[in-house]
Formats: structure tokens, C-alpha cells, sequence
């Protein structure tokens, strides 16, 4: 399947109140090129958790988002600290984030769950101190 | 009815409001981010009581009517101007979200 288009982007660790850019130009771009609203939204909603995620556990990241005929995909990697044990970490309510990231709304334990619901596929590669590699595909059709 | 409209009713009032005539079409009320903007339906108006930037991603991705500010908690200018910039409607409402769904549920 030939690549129509690719955006890069890289998310910024330190400014937690910059978290979402990445997402929000997505879906713009992905507007413009008149993708249906609902497949627009389960992309912008799965690279937003992600890119949260990556801000709050893992001093940021590079996200790469490809879009063919078929399939948006998004691909999330950081250098972060690694998911020790994933099937816990994809359990709704389960988070290790801290007091203060919780007081700003986020930290619910629904980030990786959300991410799931919402693409048609996502695989998790992690490594304990190396980082995590997280790739998601929403379908088009 | 339109985002304008329903800063003319009582216990509400406009911050900013970049896309006046946006129709609300329904309610959703919660401040887990998350659970906003898995949960949130486009269109609805967002009561919370959230006031860091980050509700404006969400709103945006949710594409949400307009956040609606309850309890009286009051915004950072660079919140609004941030929310400007971004064409997302916001709402101060003086009163707790509960009162703020009814009167909605009775205007809508």
C-alpha cells in the first residue's frame, strides 16, 4: 500500500502545557484532507492519549503519523523508562501517575485502555530503562 | 440553541466566544480529561471545573459547543487567549455543575 502522507512531530517533555499539539494539528490536517469526522476523532482522541502519556512518563517523544488509502497509523516512541508489566498497565483505572499530574485532570488509568478502544489495532514495545514504542492503525474503511 | 443564546441566561456568562453561533446539542459533565474526551459527544457543551490549558486540547479534540467554567472558577488570561486563538467557546458559570446541567436541560 503506497503512503499517501506523513507528518513528524516531536513532543515536547518538559511543557506539560504544550501536550496536545501534535494531536490538535493532526486533526486538522486530516480534516483538510476530508477524512470522515468519526475516524478523525478516534485518531486525534488514541495520539492525544498517547501523547499525554508520553509527556507525563517519559520526558516526551517523536510521533510520526502515516496516512495511506486504507489506514491512518500512528506511531508513538520515547526514550522513556519502559512499561514494566503491560497487561497491568492496559487495565482501566491502573496509573502510576503522581498526585500533581492527577490534579491537572489526567492520570486516570484510561490513557493506554482509551487508546485501544478507539483504533482497530495498537501493539506496545517496550523495554524496561530503554523506552516504548507504541503503533496504532485506525481504519479508513 | 447557540453558544451567544445561552450566555444571555441566567448564572451564565461569556470569556470568549471565537464561534458565537456553534449549536449545543447535548451536555457532558466530568474532569478527567480522559474520560472527556473518550465520553464527550461532538457538539455538547463540556460543564467541568478544570481551569489548566490542557482542557482546551481536549475540547478541540472532543470538538465540543464550549466549555462551560462552573462553580465560579475563574480562567488564566493566557488560558483565554490560548482559547481565542484556538476558535474554542468558553462560558463562566457562577453556579455548581448539577444547577448548571438544569438550567441547560430547561434552555435547550
Amino acid at each position: 500500500m503506497s503512503e499517501l502522507l506523513n507528518f513528524h512531530f516531536v513532543v515536547d517533555g518538559d511543557d506539560f502545557t504544550c501536550a496536545g499539539q501534535a494531536s490538535v494539528q493532526v486533526k486538522k490536517n486530516l480534516r483538510q484532507l476530508g477524512l470522515p469526522p468519526e475516524i478523525i476523532r478516534r485518531v486525534s482522541i488514541a495520539m492525544y492519549e498517547g501523547e499525554i502519556n508520553m509527556v507525563i512518563h517519559a520526558g516526551g517523544g517523536v510521533a510520526d503519523v502515516n496516512i495511506t488509502e486504507d489506514f491512518v497509523e500512528i506511531i508513538l516512541a520515547d526514550k522513556g523508562p519502559g512499561i514494566k508489566d503491560i497487561s497491568q498497565a492496559m487495565q482501566e483505572g491502573y496509573s502510576t501517575a503522581t498526585d500533581n499530574i492527577r490534579s491537572l485532570g489526567f492520570g486516570a488509568g484510561m490513557g493506554l485502555p482509551n487508546m485501544k478502544r478507539y483504533t482497530d489495532y495498537m501493539s506496545i514495545d517496550s523495554v524496561v530503562g530503554e523506552g516504548t514504542t507504541i503503533t496504532m492503525k485506525v481504519n479508513i474503511n | 440553541m447557540t453558544v451567544k443564546q445561552l450566555t444571555e441566561l441566567e448564572f451564565f456568562s461569556s470569556v470568549t466566544l471565537p464561534d458565537p453561533e456553534r449549536s449545543i446539542d447535548g451536555v457532558y459533565i466530568g474532569d478527567l480529561l480522559s474520560w472527556v474526551m473518550g465520553r464527550a459527544s461532538s457538539g455538547d457543551a463540556w460543564i467541568t471545573i478544570m481551569s489548566n490549558v490542557n482542557i482546551l486540547a481536549v475540547a478541540s479534540l472532543a470538538d465540543t459547543a464550549c466549555i462551560i467554567v462552573a462553580e465560579n472558577v475563574k480562567l488564566d488570561d493566557v488560558v483565554i487567549k490560548t482559547a481565542e486563538e484556538k476558535n474554542i467557546n468558553i462560558i463562566y458559570s457562577a453556579v455548581g455543575a448539577y444547577e448548571t446541567a438544569l438550567a441547560l436541560s430547561k434552555a435547550l
